[in-house]
Formats: structure tokens, sequence, C-alpha cells
């Protein structure tokens, strides 16, 4: 019986030292510890994220979803008081298990009513700093982010130049799909390798097909999403927005998700009327975060498996 | 055989990719957070050796090989093929010179080889790791120098050549790493 730990007492102590200063860092500016609940009626609509389902119970009138992000409650907390919150949450995503990923993980994710983007990438710089130290800081937009590395603009190109790059420098075998899942191939597979040695790095401003919950705006020219990532030596750490305010657009993207499930042949998600009530009735302008701790854990400790960083790892659980 | 997804892709599964049957290696899951999952795969090309890299769409499945390693008593060739047999049911297997390869500087009678078959057909063959074979062929020893340095080469039996060190002598059995092709010790008759 595999019963024991895969992480070692040095490893379980980094880890409670490492939420001791999340906490700190939060209780010096002020922004109030919440928790939410972990299982909701509403899923997520995003296709490429499944939520884990709990099918049965006395207390099930249907079934229930293990939340992936505590994103839709948090909201709900923001319109109605306004005050910035984070939380340290476990979430979950079904297929998601790899070097880098365990399907139930800690979410670290925080709001702050008044900034933009670019005033919360400058507060998770100085958190990120707080938890490994210094490290070299650089900001570049998605779209800026390609042309330097690839020569390709990400929002101009013909999907047939995306797939010529891609193909010319990877073995990608029968894959076949529309802009985004080239966008995204690219992005992981050649771009971010050489993020490895540029210490912190924010990429901003999204095509518009990638905007999640972010806002859009038209920047030169082009429809961008006012989402971010911060990678850490190469390392995926965090996702943040501008949050979308506008009831009826997020209701639209949570509709066009599903019709997108529906062509991909998986399950429709229930829309959270939740969150549509309390955009309804006014979210403050807004941005917020959500970081990967575990991963943040790997980088402090410098492991490149997830799975010594938790207690017990998927397989063990 | 079965269909195997990529979240069940593990070191040692046999598949089929592009009529070929292949090991996996590796397998990278790579998935942005809001964005859509790929695996990473290291494949061995069991047929020709070459070792690549692919991707896949999470989620893409590829059929099974049928691809078994058994351990087989090599038993003798007739210049076109080499005969080897299973153990336990007798039953005897032809391996051509492609999957018998580099291994038949290593072949002698009788010796257990790994035969790995692939829809029942040998695709390579494994020689054991240490083999005992005759020098049929080398400089006359220098008396007196069993302790230090020089090297010879000497032909085997089976048709190899390593080195061996200069007080070896034509006739004597010595003991080789097949792996590495290197000269182990001698073997007293």
């Amino acid at each position: 019986m595999d019963w024991q730990p895969s992480a070692d007492p040095g490893m379980l102590r980094a880890r409670a030292g490492l939420l001791a200063r999340i906490r700190a860092f939060f209780a010096d500016r002020d922004i109030l510890e919440v928790e939410t609940p972990l299982l909701c009626e509403a899923g997520i609509t995003d296709p490429s994220i499944e939520a884990l389902v709990v099918e049965r119970g006395i207390s099930l009138k249907q079934p229930r979803y293990l939340q992936t992000s505590p994103e839709y409650a948090m909201k709900r907390l923001l319109a109605c008081h306004g005050l910035p919150v984070f939380q340290l949450a476990r979430a979950f995503r079904d297929g998601e298990a790899g070097a880098r990923h365990n399907p139930e993980f800690t979410l670290l994710e925080w709001y702050r009513p008044g900034f933009d983007h670019h005033a919360l990438m400058a507060e998770l710089a100085e958190l990120v700093r707080c938890c490994l130290g210094e490290r070299p800081l650089h900001y570049c937009s998605y779209r800026q982010l390609f042309l330097d590395t690839l020569g390709v603009d990400p929002f101009t190109a013909a999907l047939e130049e995306l797939q010529t790059v891609a193909r010319t420098r990877l073995d990608t075998g029968t894959i076949s799909g529309d802009r985004d899942l080239w966008l995204d191939l690219l992005m992981s597979h050649l771009i971010e390798p050489q993020l490895a040695d540029r210490g912190m790095c924010f990429v901003y401003d999204y095509p518009a097909s990638q905007a999640a919950l972010a806002r859009i705006e038209t920047i030169e020219g082009v429809a961008v999403g006012h989402r971010f990532e911060l990678y850490v030596d190469g390392m995926e750490l965090a996702n943040g927005y501008f949050e979308l305010l506008d009831a009826a657009e997020q209701r639209e993207r949570f509709e066009r998700d599903n019709l997108r499930r529906r062509e991909l042949g998986l399950p429709e998600r229930p829309l959270d009327e939740r969150l549509l009530a309390a955009l309804e009735h006014g979210l403050p302008a807004c941005s917020g975060v959500a970081l990967g701790v575990d991963r943040l854990l790997m980088l402090s400790t410098g492991v490149a498996d997830i799975r010594k960083v938790l207690a017990f790892d998927w397989a063990r659980a | 055989m079965a269909n195997y997804s990529t979240n069940d892709f593990r070191s040692g599964l046999k598949v089929i990719l592009d009529g070929e049957p292949c090991s996996i290696l590796e397998n990278e899951f790579v998935k942005p957070g809001k964005g859509q999952a790929f695996n990473r795969v290291r494949l061995r090309n069991l047929k020709t050796g070459r070792v690549w890299e692919r991707t896949f769409r999470s989620g893409e499945t590829l059929e099974g090989a049928d691809v078994v390693d058994r351990t087989m008593e090599y038993l003798y060739t007739d210049g076109e093929f080499w005969y080897f047999m299973e153990p336990d049911t007798f039953e005897q297997h032809q391996a051509d010179a492609k999957a018998v390869a580099d291994a038949l500087n290593w072949l002698k009678e009788q010796d257990p080889c790994e035969v790995t078959l692939y829809n029942g057909v040998p695709l390579s063959v494994a020689p054991p790791n240490f083999v005992e074979l005759e020098i049929v062929e080398t400089d006359p020893g220098l008396k007196g120098d069993t302790a230090q340095g020089g090297t010879k080469p000497a032909k085997l039996s089976t048709g190899a050549v390593v080195k061996v060190p200069l007080f070896v002598n034509q006739g004597e059995i010595v003991r080789v790493d097949t792996r590495s092709g290197e000269y182990q010790n001698r073997v007293s008759k």
C-alpha cells in the first residue's frame, strides 16, 4: 500500500511557511480572507475546463460541481460588499494530471476593487517577490511576445500561417483545430520554454477569443481581452483579468461556451444564474487573479514535479 | 487490441502510430490554465529504433500494438533466418536479419535472448547482457604480461571483434558485455 505521503517533512514545513507568508501579505494590505463553497449548483462553461461532478447524496437535489476556481462566489461577495477579498481554496479540474498538474490543487485568488490589470500585475509581482525573493521582471503583450519569438502576429496571421509555424518546428501529427488551438499550441510548446530565463514575465492583452472573463477593448485596431498571465522561470503561475462587468455580455459568453461545447461533443453546463444576477446588481470595477499555490511552492523549493509538493498526490489520495 | 487515450499513455506502453509499432517513453501533459490541453509524447519506433516527440490533443486515442517480450533460447541460423525457441512450449520463431540486427554479433547457441514479438513475429532480438565466447583468432600473447596495459583485437566465434588484454590467447573463452562490446574477463574452460 502506498500509504506514505508524497512530500517529505521539509516540504510540508515549506508549504506551511508559504501559506503563512501569503496570509501575512494580505493582512498587511487589509484584504479580507474569505471562504466560499466548494460544491456548487453551477459548473463552468469554459470548454477547456472540466469540472468534477458529485452525482448522489441526500443533500443533493441535483448534481453539484466541485469548483474549478472560487471566482464566481467571490464576485458575488464583491458585488454585495465591495471589499477587497482573497481566498486560499482547493480547486478541482477533471483530467488534468502531470508534472505541473494535479486534479485537486490549491488556488490563491484575490480581487481588488478600483484596480485595473496593470495595477494588479504590480501587486502580484510584489507577492511573488515576497515568496520567492528578487527576480527580474518583464512585461510583454501577447502580440509582441509572438512577434518577438516567432515572428508571427497572433491577431492577424492566417490560420494556415499559424499551422505552418507549428508544423515546421514540431511533429503535430493529425492535430487540427481553430486559431485558438494553434495559438495555445505555439504558446505552450514554443514560447513558454523561452521564458525560462526571463524571471517573472507578465504576458497581457490576449486575443478577444481568449478573453475568458476579462473585459474586451479595441487597441491598435484589434480587439484585446484585458487578461494577463504570469510566467515565472517559464512556468505558468497565475491568470488574471480586468473583470468584465456587463451581465448581458457575460451571459452571451457563457452561451457561446455552451455552443462550442455542443460542437465539441462535450456536456453543456448550466449557467451560473446567481453570478449573472450579481453582475446585474452591479460589480464594482475591479481586477482579480488566481495563482497556483502548489506551483509557487515548486518554484520556492526548486522541485520540478508537483507530486513532490503535495502531502498526498492524486494517486495516493 | 484495445485503444488507449493520451491519459493512459505510460512509459513502456506499445501503440501503433502511422502504422508502425511504437513504444511510449515519456508523456508530458501540457495545458495552459485557460486553454486547450495537449500531450507531448516521446516515442520509439520499434522497427527503426528512431526516437522522436509528437504532440497529441489530450484525449486522442491510439490502437495498442500486440508487442510482447519473451525470453527464448537461440537455436541456430540457416544463413537467412535465425531460429529461437520458447522454453516452455518449444514453439520456434524465425527472425530475419533486420530483427536480429547487431545482436548477431553475440548469438551463441542455447543462450537465452529477449525476443520482441509484434503480431507474433520477431521484431527485435536482444542478446543476454553478458555472453561467453571463444577467441578464434588473435595475435599470440606476450609471456609474463598478465597484469597491466595494452590491448589487441580478438575475433570471436560469432565473428565479432573485441579488444582483449595482451595476455589472452586464441582458443580461450572470454566474457563480454554485449551492451558495450567490452571484454570482461577470461573464463576457465
